[in-house]
């Protein structure tokens, strides 16, 4: 493989992706994994960008970055007396440590060419073994997006749910975090 | 159903109830109200006599053709389905024939008079007597023997019979040992009831053969039923020593009788039976108890004759035993009744004597004789017992009445309390002293001395009793003259004339005989009985004279009256009166003293006084009646003179009312002794013989004690049969101590050492012991089995579950994450599996 | 350009540390996060197919978008029920919310 700049960006972005997300679950400090998080979210936005999809990013920077990490960073503050434990890993944390070491390297199996030596039958044949032999794309535009999510031919109804998802988890958020007298 | 309890075929049903009746009411809820218990008893054996006595006179006088007569079998009586015997039907019911009529005559009447007699007998004791503290029992137990005995005597089967003589057996022991404190009356009570045991058990057997032999036990069946009499008398039908069913059957139904009338060889108990109140013997020995057991026999002396003749000199087994047993009780207990000095055991031994008479009787085949000896016996027995109780109330009284007065020391030969007496040592004295020795001995003593007499009871201490109590001494006189047979005006006579012309059948009616073999049955009853007579008469002269003749030979007959105040009516009394005060309150010189004025004390003491005694001698006098009279109805038709009372001419054409009542019980007519021998010289040899009997008995016992004997004087027989036979005899001929003996004390070594030591405690014991401890070891180790393996698996599957649960139930932390790391583990092995088997 | 699998692989890889972290933190703010990151690595999925497989149609960004929606109510949900648990139990310690169990 050929290293180009692009190869070089997703390592830089694989590695905050995944380093951000080792220190989350490992970090003692809640808000600095709250942080971490951030962080890798922020790969996750550029892997994002790597893959031609910007608006996607925007929208990780934005929603994610902007909304939930602060939220939860909200949630840290108001549960800020918790912040100090010095263990932040439970009693089970080598059993599931194993087992998702093993979903782990079940995926790499199925995933990856490698896998297809080991395990005699060639899961990931149909895959572009190559980053080359992509299709060359154009940019799609937030205009196209609105349009998908508003035409009938498109995502309205899916749009519709989602949005009334939203609304009525945003409702039963208040309604669960309200103060008990107001039941 | 519709029935008229009122008609005779029904009202026998109800003759017995009353009494029955009462029984439950005073056990049940009048037990502590003494003269409403009295009264009630005594009411309902009027109710019997009420219905009893006009059910008589139906029958005897106003039925045509009573009895069976021409085939036809013409009685009252009705009877219901008892219970289904699968092939057929046992049938309980009730009948009056002839011969219950003549029961229901007596029995009611007797019963009554004694009941009467009761209540002043038992009233007349002090205040704490066992007597006045079991009152209202003692008239519970009377009324239930009255009841029961009017069972029997109205029952058409045998079975009920047997039930009312198993009552009666009960009452007696009751009775019998009602003074239970004394061990002579407890021990009486068990000898009487042991005695009559043994041969109620040959009965019963006797009855279970009779029911197996002819699947019925009703008197209609069996002793009206030629064909079944026939049957049972064929000496073919058992291959038993030659002997016939009838034969078996009988001897085992006259065994029941030896034991209940008290026939040698059991006649051991009666005389102890004298250790009850005195009504209870006059119960036991005349109304109830003994004429049960002579009833059966009567009752059932057609079995007893199937198969024979005695009138052709044919005698049948039990026929034989029975004259020979009855002559040998008759001639012994008139010899043992000579040499007692207890007026209640000359009477008892009397009453064997006379049973003996009765049994013997109807060995011979005199039925109507039998019977009606059975009915005037019943009358003067029962006067001449209540004649004694009177007797020795009025002893007692004048022992009491020296004891109060603090002449204890004339009182003679008085057995102290703890003192030893023949029967152990816990006599009770008049006053009722506590019985100081309940334990039972078990050994009998050494030289066991059964002249023993109570004092109040003693003939000795008596004499110049008429003067105390005429009345008594009177109706004691009739009763003895009728016991000893005195011409014409006593009962006793008539049937014991008849019954002696009965057994000179041999003589009289020699052509009976002829062919027919020795009747040798006949010479031995009419011997016997002829000289059992002489004795009857003799002992009752020496009993009545030494009794009420002459002057008191001791302090106690000086003092003894009917008409003795209780204890506490005289509390006021000082112990140390001088003489005239010695002398009985007569109530009518207080009248005189005082104005002539009814006061309520005056009558109550008044009555306190004269009513115990008026209750006691009424009935006498009404008994003494009968034991007068009573023999009328049996005289012979060709009696000279008197026949003239019966319709005769003087000479002959008489009526022999009883033997035209009595005959028609039987299929076939007893035989009529004639008057007199048959041939050109013609003697009234029954009546010289009965006549001879009499005056010769009486003359030699007035000859012996005409003068009365004095104090401490020697019995005048004494000398005659010489002091080593009158001690024999006063010991009862040592028949009871050769029974001790031969069967008591064997009988005890055995129950001890080998019942209960060797067998029972030895062997049954130490084998149950062992199987109980084998037991124990094998049910320890199921136990252990238990436990450990059925336990174990019983439980341990449960623990098993329960840990299992308890450990699996970990997984169910209620923890998420640990939920989540299972459920994907197992995704994961299952991914993994599947990619390892793809 | 680098080959799927390697977007694959990073995927995988944020997927399994998200996963970890579910079941093995304490913190139920933490989990909330851990979450946050496996629902990364699904958009990771869904936008490297979409452009390696058919970059032409619009569904795959469309799908990632509908993610992201809800993502967002996920953890708004999730942030009330914690605060919920925190107001009532003084914790967030997973461990000490047990109740529901035997």
């Amino acid at each position: 493989m050929e290293l180009t700049w692009q190869a070089i960006a997703f390592f830089i972005f694989s590695a905050l992706t995944l380093g951000g997300g080792f220190a989350v679950v490992t970090q003692r400090n809640i808000f600095h994994a709250a942080l971490f998080l951030m962080l890798s979210l922020f790969g996750t936005a550029g892997l994002f960008v790597l893959l031609i999809a910007p608006f996607l990013a925007a929208v990780q920077v934005l929603v994610y970055i902007g909304a939930i990490a602060i939220l939860v960073l909200f949630a840290i503050m108001l549960t800020r007396r918790l912040m100090g434990l010095t263990i932040s890993l439970n009693q089970q944390w080598p059993a599931a440590a194993l087992a998702m070491l093993v979903l782990f390297g079940v995926l790499l199996l199925v995933l990856t060419p490698v896998g297809d030596d080991i395990l005699g039958q060639n899961w990931s044949a149909n895959l572009p073994t190559d980053g080359d032999t992509a299709p060359e794309v154009t940019y799609i535009t937030v205009r196209e997006i609105g349009v998908a999510f508003s035409t009938q031919n498109g995502f309205v109804l899916p749009f519709e749910i989602v949005s009334l998802l939203l609304t009525s988890a945003l409702i039963g958020a208040i309604v669960v975090a309200r103060e008990d007298e107001a039941i | 159903m519709d029935i008229n309890w009122l008609d005779a075929n029904y009202l026998p049903w109800l003759i017995p109830v009353p009494p029955l009746f009462s029984f439950l009411l005073i056990i049940l809820v009048l037990g502590r109200y003494k003269i409403l218990s009295a009264v009630v008893a005594t009411s309902s054996v009027f109710l019997s006599f009420l219905m009893a006595w006009p059910l008589f006179f139906k029958a005897a006088l106003f039925t045509e053709d009573f009895g069976f007569r021409d085939g036809v079998y013409r009685v009252f009586g009705s009877h219901i389905t008892w219970m289904d015997l699968g092939y057929q039907q046992f049938k309980m019911g009730v009948t009056v024939d002839p011969l219950t009529t003549t029961l229901l005559f007596m029995v009611p009447l007797a019963m009554l008079m004694i009941f009467i007699y009761s209540i002043g007998y038992m009233r007349a004791y002090p205040e704490n007597d066992p007597h006045q503290i079991r009152f209202s029992r003692f008239f519970a137990y009377l009324s239930l023997f009255a009841g029961a005995m009017l069972t029997l005597v109205v029952a058409d089967n045998l079975l009920l019979l047997f039930m009312g003589w198993e009552v009666m057996g009960l009452c007696s022991y009751l009775l019998i040992g009602f003074l239970f404190e004394k061990k002579s009356a407890y021990q009486a009570a068990v000898k009487a009831f042991m005695t009559t045991r043994i041969a109620d058990v040959f009965f019963l057997v006797g009855i279970g053969y009779l029911f197996a032999e002819t699947g019925s036990l009703s008197y209609r069946d069996i002793l009206y039923n030629e064909a079944v009499l026939e049957r049972l008398g064929n000496s073919d039908l058992t291959g038993f020593l030659g002997l016939s069913a009838a034969a078996i059957i009988g001897t085992l139904i006259v065994i029941g009788t030896i034991g209940k009338a008290a026939q040698f060889p059991l006649h051991v108990w009666l005389p102890d039976a004298m250790e009850g109140p005195t009504p209870v013997s006059a119960m036991i020995h005349a109304a109830a108890m003994v004429s049960a057991g002579v009833y059966l026999v009567i009752r059932f002396f057609p079995l007893l004759e199937a198969g024979g003749n005695p009138h052709h000199a044919e005698y049948t087994l039990p026929l034989i035993v029975m004259g020979v047993l009855g002559s040998v009780t008759a001639l012994g207990g008139g010899f043992l009744g000579i040499a007692q000095n207890d007026i209640k055991r000359v009477l008892a031994y009397s009453t064997i004597s006379q049973l003996g008479f009765m049994v013997a009787a109807l060995g011979i085949g005199a039925y109507v004789a039998a019977a009606f000896h059975l009915i005037t016996h019943a009358f003067f027995k029962a006067l001449l017992f209540m004649c004694s109780g009177a007797v020795i109330h009025a002893m007692e009284h004048g022992e009491h009445h020296l004891h109060e007065m603090g002449h204890d020391d004339a009182i003679p030969h008085r057995v102290q309390p703890g003192e030893a007496t023949p029967y152990g040592t816990d006599y009770i004295g008049p006053h009722g002293e506590a019985p100081n020795d309940l334990e039972w001995q078990p050994t009998v003593p050494a030289g066991i001395d059964l002249s023993f007499v109570a004092v109040p009871n003693d003939m000795r201490l008596m004499g110049g009793l008429f003067n105390r109590i005429p009345v008594t001494a009177l109706t004691m006189l009739a009763g003895s003259l009728s016991l000893a047979g005195f011409p014409i005006l006593s009962a006793g006579f008539w049937s014991k004339d008849e019954i002696l012309a009965d057994a000179l059948l041999f003589i009289t009616e020699p052509s009976a005989f002829e062919g027919h073999g020795a009747p040798w049955l006949h010479i031995l009853v009419f011997f016997s009985l002829f000289f059992a007579a002489m004795m009857t008469a003799f002992y009752t002269t020496r009993m009545w004279i030494m009794t009420f003749a002459g002057t008191p030979r001791s302090e106690i007959a000086k003092y003894a009256t009917l008409k003795h105040e209780h204890h506490h009516h005289e509390h006021e009394h000082d112990h140390h009166h001088d003489a005239h005060a010695v002398v009985p309150h007569d109530a009518h010189e207080h009248e005189a003293e005082e104005e002539n004025r009814f006061s309520w004390e005056r009558f109550k003491a008044w009555w306190s006084v004269y009513s115990n005694s008026a209750l006691m001698q009424g009935p006498l006098v009404v008994l003494a009646f009968f034991a007068i009279f009573a023999g009328f109805v049996g005289m012979h038709p060709n009696f000279p003179i008197l026949n003239i009372l019966t319709g005769g001419n003087g000479a002959s054409g008489g009526t022999n009312y009883f033997y035209n009542l009595v005959s028609d019980t039987l299929i076939h007519l007893p035989p009529k002794p004639p008057f007199a021998t048959e041939g050109s010289i013609k003697i009234p040899l029954p009546l010289l013989s009965s006549l001879t009997a009499f005056f010769v008995g009486a003359g030699l016992g007035y000859m012996v004690y005409g003068v009365p004997i004095e104090a401490g004087e020697k019995d005048r027989s004494e000398a005659f049969f010489g002091s080593q036979l009158w001690t024999a005899m006063q010991n009862r001929l040592y028949i009871d101590t050769f029974y001790l003996r031969t069967f008591y004390v064997p009988f005890e070594w055995f129950a001890r050492k080998i019942s209960y030591q060797a067998i029972d405690k030895e062997t049954i014991d130490e084998f149950l012991h062992t199987v109980a401890d084998t037991m124990v070891s094998i049910g320890e180790a199921l136990k252990m089995l238990n436990r450990v393996v059925i336990d174990g698996v019983g439980d341990g599957i449960p623990s098993l579950i329960a840990s299992a649960g308890r450990y699996f139930r970990n997984i169910q932390s209620g923890s998420i994450q640990q939920y989540l790391l299972f459920s994907s583990g197992i995704l994961l092995l299952i991914v993994v599996g599947f990619l390892l088997i793809v | 350009m680098v080959p799927l699998w390697m977007y694959l692989v990073v995927s995988a890889a944020l997927f399994c540390i998200g996963a970890f972290g579910v079941l093995a933190r304490r913190n139920a703010i933490a989990i909330l996060l851990s979450i946050e990151l496996m629902l990364n690595a699904a958009n990771i999925n869904l936008v490297a197919f979409w452009r390696y497989m058919n970059p032409t149609v619009i569904n795959g960004q469309v799908f990632a978008a509908f993610v992201f929606a809800v993502a967002a109510a996920e953890a708004a949900v999730g942030v009330a029920l914690i605060l919920s648990i925190y107001r009532n139990r003084q914790t967030v310690m997973v461990e000490d919310v047990n109740i529901l169990k035997w």
